[in-house]
């Protein structure tokens, strides 16, 4: 489903965010991305998003090079993945529900089948009652949540997720990884990054460590 | 993928961003609308003088002055050597005493002309030619003088060239304004969508990410100017009418005074429909100009 191989990551000024990074993740899996802040986490998912493109070897997802992809192809690969953030990017001009549907609008939806969809997501993240509220006027773990809503319901093949418990306490932070835990037992890939390695060892998944660019083993 | 959804999509969200800023919007769409009112305005009352214009008889006459010591036989003369012009309509001949008593009817000049020891006036043909070509015209024109006692070859239609000179000049200078003013209109517009741009910054990175293709992010900017150019071009008409409007108070006063009826008429419909054409379309333009340009920059730092 993604795989690696050889990918090095420089940043114009010389950073080097990647150094020789090789692993493959197959359909189905879930794995956990962790390291200190700056070990190149963020910029590791970049890259499978095809924000950012290798300085070299390949990153291959869904089949497709991520470095030799066409400007106009992205957006159509993107459409296989749900993405959440620490900063949860949500857009505090529209509602709740106007939130989940965005996806579903970008990928040319009915406006019949997107409510139903979105009603279904928002359920699942037990938001279902909070519709019409405005993102702003909810909780920290009630935006994250509303986030991993906008990422599911566009019923991807893969989720990447950076630092999805950032800003939450244990007990939100524990609800999400349920979640994501869920998701995955109905077929979907995770791919998430965080630095709390307490919720790591709760669950059996595979974890890349990644320590200043480098894949620890 | 619905093509059509899409767009209701991308045209909800335009009409939603328009009701949340009511004021600024209004206001892009009048400065718009009295932009594009100065060559409308122009464009209607050169179109009224063109009616006007072409209510006069444009047919250019010819009149032919025969020299004074003239008489019957070399009036006969002419008037059959005429007959042989495969150029002229037709012409009819004015004796020079019947000219007299034309012009006494018709200035109440009695007085003076009793003062008159003979006739002044000269034996005339007034001629009616086919051809109304400038250039065709001079060489019949040229041709008449050669006939013999021919004294003087007037063609009048210096005036009727002259008025339509002057509406040529006014359509040209309308076009020029228009031209002008609706490249200024499309900085506006282009400028208007830039600011858009920028305020929806978030949402565009958003939708880049979760796999908005261009298209998708372009169309309701798009939409935008062309509801901006559609709303400038809805607003300049009736600004022009309105204006008509309080001329025509004026005008219809005037002409009473000259006993006249005249009163300036609005545009026609495909004038109006050429004009909603055109604003659209220059809305659309400065939006794309804007896109093209902003867009790119715009890319997701997720």
């Amino acid at each position: 489903m993604i795989s690696f191989s050889q990918v090095y990551k420089r940043y114009p000024g010389g950073h080097e965010a990647l150094k020789n990074l090789s692993f493959t993740i197959e359909a189905g899996e879930m794995a956990f991305i962790t390291g200190p802040t700056g070990a190149g986490k963020s910029t590791l998912l970049k890259l499978v998003a095809a924000i950012e493109k290798p300085s070299s070897g390949s990153v291959v997802v869904s089949g497709q090079n991520i470095g030799k992809l066409r400007r106009s192809a992205v957006p159509f690969l993107r459409r296989n993945f749900g993405l959440i953030f620490q900063d949860h990017k949500l857009l505090y001009d529209r509602n709740v529900l106007e939130n989940v549907i965005l996806p579903l609008d970008i990928a040319g939806l009915q406006r019949a089948e997107s409510m139903k969809r979105a009603r279904a997501a928002l359920d699942k993240v037990n938001l279902l009652g909070l519709e019409k509220a405005n993102p702003i006027s909810l909780s920290g773990g009630e935006q994250q949540r509303l986030c991993v809503a906008r990422a599911i319901v566009n019923r991807p093949a893969i989720v990447l997720a950076d630092e999805p418990t950032g800003n939450l306490d244990a007990d939100y932070a524990g609800e999400i990884m349920e979640m994501f835990k869920s998701f995955n037992q109905v077929g979907v890939t995770l791919l998430i990054a965080t630095h709390d390695e307490s919720l790591i060892a709760r669950y059996s998944s595979r974890v890349l460590h990644l320590k200043q660019g480098e894949l620890l083993i | 993928m619905n093509w059509l959804s899409q767009h209701r999509v991308a045209l909800g969200l335009i009409l939603g961003r328009f009701a949340h800023a009511p004021f600024s919007s209004l206001l892009a769409i009048i400065v718009f609308g009295v932009t594009l009112s100065l060559p409308l305005g122009l464009y209607t009352l050169i179109e009224n003088v063109k009616l006007v214009a072409g209510n006069v008889r444009l047919e250019p006459q010819i009149t032919v002055f025969l020299s004074p010591g003239a008489n019957a036989d070399n009036a006969r003369q002419v008037e059959s050597r005429l007959k042989e012009f495969n150029t002229i309509k037709q012409f009819r001949f004015i004796q020079r005493d019947q000219a007299l008593q034309e012009l006494l009817q018709s200035t109440g000049l009695v007085d003076v002309t009793a003062g008159l020891e003979r006739n002044p006036l000269p034996d005339a043909f007034v001629i009616e030619p086919k051809s109304i070509n400038p250039g065709g015209l001079e060489n019949l024109r040229k041709d008449l003088m050669k006939l013999p006692k021919v004294d003087k070859v007037l063609l009048d239609t210096a005036w009727a060239e002259r008025l339509n000179a002057m509406v040529r000049l006014g359509r040209d200078i309308t076009l020029i304004l228009a031209v002008l003013l609706g490249f200024a209109l499309m900085v506006i517009t282009s400028n208007t969508i830039r600011l858009q741009i920028l305020s929806q910054r978030e949402e565009i990175e958003i939708s880049t990410l979760i796999g908005a293709t261009d298209a998708f992010i372009r169309r309701p900017f798009l939409y935008h100017g062309v509801l901006q150019g559609l709303g400038g071009g809805l607003a300049a008409w009736l600004i022009v009418s309105l204006g008509l409007q309080l001329l025509n108070f004026g005008i219809v006063d005037l002409a009473k005074l000259y006993a006249a009826q005249f009163r300036l008429l609005p545009l026609g419909t495909n004038d109006i429909l050429s004009l909603l054409l055109f604003s659209s379309l220059l809305g659309w333009l400065g939006a794309f100009l804007a896109v093209g340009r902003h867009l790119r920059r715009i890319e997701p730092r997720a």
